[in-house]
C-alpha cells in the first residue's frame, strides 16, 4: 500500500463472516483527511463490523487494513493513542459525574496531567455542560448523553474519530447540534468516520460509502452521486395515487414509485434513463389511463433515490444468484 | 504499567462503589450480620435446652449428678415427668429436646463403674445432640459418697453417662468460629465484588469503550480489583474488633500475621473473582459460578466439619480452595500463636493460587470484540 498523507482510512477486501453470514463483504475502502466521511446504511448493513474493524476491535476474516500509516489489527494497540471511538449504545459510565467521566478519559488516554484540568474546563464550556458538571451521566438526556459522548471521545484531540450512528437516539435540533460540532471538529484538522441511516445527515457529510448487506455499493460524494441518477427521478401529482402506484410499479422501466403525500416519485431504471422519451411516453399513457388530471414531470434526484437505485441493484442480483 | 492509568481505573472504581449503597452497605453488613449470627446463634444453641428429668433412684448422690448437670447451664428442668416413658413422649411431642434418665440402681451401677445415666436426645437437630454429647461430660466423681472403685482419673468414666463424649474444654465454638469466619467473609464478599466487575461492564457497553483506549489489560483488571484488597482488609478489622469484644477471642500470635494472612487471602480471591467476571458471559452466571467455588469452600475447608474425617477425594478438592490453607493459617496464628513462617507451605499454596488466578484472569482478557 502507498503512503498516500491524504488518507488517512485504507481498506483493501475487507471481509468478515460471523459464522456462515458474511457481514462484510470484500469492501474496499479510503477514507481522505479532514473531511467527514458518512457510512449510510440500513441497519444489519455491515457498518458497525466495519468501523470496529477499521479500529482494531474486531479482527478481520480476509482484507488488509491501514490506519494512519498502521497496519490494523496487528498494529491496533498504537492507532488507539491517536483515535476517538463513540459507540453506538452509550459507553460512558452512569454511575459518575460529567466531570468524573472526563477526567477518567483524559487520564487512561494520557492527557498529560498538567494540561488536563484546562482541557477540561474547555470541554466543559465548549459542549455546554457547565451547570451539569457534578450531574450523574446517568441522568442526562440522549442529546446530552451523546454531546457527553463526543466530548470525551475527542479529550485527547485525537486525528482520526470513529462515531457509530451517534445520533440514532436523539431529538432532530441536538441532532443539528452535534452536526454543527462534527464540522467544527473537521474544519479543526481532524478526519471523521461517522455511521448514520438518516439521510440529511448522509447529505451533509464531505463523502459517502454505502453499504448494503456488507457490501459497499457506492462510494462517492452526496452531489456526485445524486448527479448520476439525472434524468431518472420524476414526481406524479395525482388526487388519489395509491393506484397508479400500483400500476408504475409493474412497468419494467420504473425501479421504484413511492407515495409522498399527494404524489409519487418515481425513479426509473438505468436503462430507461438512456432512452427517456419513448420511456416516459408510456409511462405517461399508463398514468393517464388511470386518472386523466395526473401530471407527470422531472425532479431533482436525492440522496434517497441514489439508496433507492443503489440498494435495488443488490437485490436484484442476489435475487439473480439465488 | 502505566501508574496514572492504572490509578485512574482505581479512582473510577471508588468513585462508582461511593454510589452504589447496596455493596457499600454489604461492605460492612455481611461481616457484622453473619459474626453475631454464627457467633451468638451456635453458643445459644448450647445453652438453656428444655429438659425433663426422671431420677428413679432419689439418692443424695443421683440428685447430686442432677444439680451438676443444671449447673452447667446447658439445660434447664422445664418438664416434671416420672418414667422414662413419660419423658419420651415430651420428647417426641418436642416440649423438651433433652431426657435424662436415673435408673433405680444408680448407686449399683456406679459402684461397679458401668454407665449410671441416660440422657435421651431429639436427634433431629444436629446441635442438641452436640450439647448432650457435652452435658455427658458432667463428671461423676464430686459425687457426695467417694467412689472407691474406680480412681478420678480412670479413663471407664467417660462410659458411665450412656452419651458419646467429647472433647472441648471451654464449650465455646465461637473461638473457632470467629477465625474462620474472617475467611469465609472474605471469600463470599471478595469474590461476590469482582466476579460481577468486568461482566457488568461488558453488559452495561462500556467495555467497548475501554478497549478502545490506550489502557492495558492488566491496567483495566488489576485497577479494577486493587480497591478491594482496603475493603477486604477493613472487613477483616471489623470482624477481629467483633470477635474481641463480644467473644473474648484471644489473638495468640502477631496481629501483624493475621493481616498478611488475610491480605493473601483477598488476594487470592480477588484474582479468582476476576477470572470468573472474564468467563461469565453475563452478570447472572457470574454469581452461578460465584456459588460454585462458595460452597465447597464453606462445606470443605475445614470451616464446618473437621477437614481430618472427610474422604481423601474432598480432601484433595479441599487443598485447591484457598479458604482450607487461609483457616489453618488463620486457626495457627489466633489460636496456637503460631508464626506464619511456621506454617510455609500454606502461605506458599495461597499466594501460588493468587498468581495463578490473575495470570489466567489477564490472558483470557481480550482487548477484542471476537
Amino acid at each position: 500500500m502507498s503512503a498516500d498523507t491524504d488518507t488517512v482510512i485504507r481498506a483493501r477486501g475487507l471481509t468478515r463472516r460471523f459464522g456462515d453470514l458474511v457481514a462484510v463483504d470484500r469492501v474496499d475502502l479510503d477514507v481522505p483527511a479532514q473531511r467527514v466521511y458518512g457510512f449510510l446504511g440500513p441497519n444489519g448493513s455491515g457498518k458497525s463490523t466495519t468501523i470496529r474493524m477499521l479500529c482494531g476491535l474486531l479482527t478481520p476474516s480476509a482484507g488488509e487494513i491501514e490506519v494512519l500509516g498502521l497496519r490494523i489489527p496487528s498494529r491496533a494497540e498504537e492507532l488507539r493513542r491517536h483515535i476517538g471511538y463513540m459507540t453506538q449504545k452509550f459507553s460512558l459510565f452512569d454511575d459518575l459525574t460529567v466531570r468524573e467521566n472526563l477526567e477518567f478519559m483524559a487520564a487512561v488516554q494520557d492527557v498529560p496531567r498538567a494540561r488536563m484540568r484546562a482541557r477540561i474546563d474547555t470541554l466543559v464550556e465548549e459542549y455546554r455542560f457547565g451547570a451539569m458538571q457534578r450531574q450523574l451521566a446517568g441522568t442526562l438526556s440522549g442529546g446530552q448523553k451523546q454531546r457527553l459522548a463526543l466530548a470525551a471521545a475527542v479529550v485527547h484531540e485525537p486525528q482520526l474519530l470513529f462515531l457509530d450512528e451517534p445520533t440514532s437516539a436523539v431529538d432532530p435540533e441536538s441532532r443539528r447540534d452535534f452536526w454543527e460540532k462534527l464540522f467544527e471538529l473537521a474544519d479543526a484538522g481532524a478526519t471523521l468516520l461517522v455511521s448514520t441511516h438518516y439521510m440529511d445527515e448522509a447529505e451533509r457529510c464531505h463523502r459517502l460509502a454505502i453499504l448494503d448487506h456488507g457490501r459497499l455499493v457506492a462510494d462517492d460524494t452526496p452531489q456526485a452521486l445524486t448527479a448520476r441518477l439525472a434524468g431518472r427521478t420524476y414526481r406524479v401529482h395525482a388526487s388519489r395515487p395509491g393506484r397508479i402506484q400500483q400500476a408504475l410499479s409493474q412497468q419494467d422501466a420504473v425501479l421504484s414509485a413511492a407515495q409522498i403525500g399527494a404524489s409519487l416519485r418515481v425513479l426509473l431504471v438505468e436503462a430507461a434513463a438512456q432512452s427517456a422519451g419513448e420511456t416516459l411516453e408510456v409511462l405517461a399513457g399508463v398514468v393517464r389511463d388511470i386518472d386523466a388530471e395526473a401530471c407527470f414531470e422531472a425532479t431533482e434526484p436525492n440522496l434517497e433515490d441514489v439508496f433507492v437505485a443503489v440498494t435495488h441493484g443488490g437485490r436484484a442480483r442476489r435475487e439473480q444468484a439465488a | 504499567m502505566n501508574m496514572r492509568r492504572l490509578l485512574a481505573v482505581m479512582r473510577k472504581e471508588l468513585q462508582q462503589l461511593r454510589r452504589d449503597r447496596v455493596t457499600l452497605a454489604m461492605i460492612l453488613g455481611i461481616p457484622i450480620v453473619q459474626l453475631v449470627l454464627f457467633g451468638y446463634a451456635i453458643n445459644l444453641n448450647l445453652r438453656n435446652l428444655d429438659a425433663g428429668i426422671v431420677d428413679q433412684s432419689g439418692t443424695q448422690a443421683s440428685r447430686a449428678l442432677v444439680m451438676d448437670m443444671l449447673a452447667t447451664g446447658i439445660v434447664r428442668a422445664s418438664e416434671r415427668a416420672h418414667t422414662p416413658r413419660q419423658l419420651m413422649q415430651a420428647l417426641q411431642a418436642g416440649r423438651i429436646s433433652v431426657g435424662i434418665v436415673i435408673p433405680r440402681d444408680f448407686e449399683r451401677r456406679r459402684a461397679e463403674g458401668r454407665a449410671v445415666a441416660q440422657i435421651l436426645v431429639d436427634g433431629s437437630d444436629t446441635a442438641v445432640q452436640f450439647a448432650a454429647a457435652q452435658l455427658a461430660q458432667t463428671p461423676i466423681a464430686n459425687s457426695a459418697l467417694p467412689d472407691t472403685r474406680a480412681p478420678p482419673d480412670s479413663t471407664p468414666r467417660q462410659g458411665r453417662i450412656r452419651v458419646v463424649a467429647f472433647y472441648n474444654p471451654e464449650r465455646r465454638s465461637a473461638i473457632n468460629i470467629v477465625p474462620g469466619l474472617i475467611g469465609v467473609i472474605l471469600t463470599m464478599t471478595m469474590v461476590l465484588f469482582t466476579a460481577v466487575s468486568v461482566v457488568r461492564e461488558r453488559e452495561r457497553g462500556n467495555m467497548e469503550l475501554l478497549i478502545a483506549t490506550p489502557l492495558s489489560r492488566s491496567e483495566l483488571l488489576v485497577g479494577k480489583v486493587l480497591p478491594y484488597v482496603g475493603i477486604g482488609l477493613l472487613q477483616t478489622t471489623v470482624i477481629l474488633l467483633l470477635g474481641v469484644v463480644l467473644f473474648a477471642v484471644p489473638v495468640h500470635g502477631l496481629l501483624v500475621d493475621v493481616y498478611l494472612a488475610a491480605g493473601l487471602l483477598i488476594v487470592a480471591n480477588l484474582a479468582l473473582g476476576l477470572l470468573i467476571s472474564t468467563r461469565a458471559t453475563s452478570q447472572f452466571q457470574a454469581m452461578q459460578m460465584m456459588i460454585f467455588v462458595f460452597l465447597p469452600s464453606i462445606l470443605l475447608s475445614g470451616f464446618m466439619f473437621p477437614f481430618a474425617g472427610m474422604p481423601i477425594a474432598a480432601q484433595w478438592i479441599a487443598e485447591v480452595l484457598p479458604l482450607t490453607h487461609f483457616l489453618r493459617l488463620i486457626r495457627g496464628v489466633m489460636l496456637r500463636g503460631a508464626g506464619l513462617s511456621q506454617m510455609w507451605p500454606d502461605v506458599l499454596a495461597l499466594a501460588a493460587f493468587s498468581v495463578l488466578m490473575l495470570v489466567l484472569a489477564i490472558s483470557q482478557f481480550r482487548k477484542r470484540l471476537d
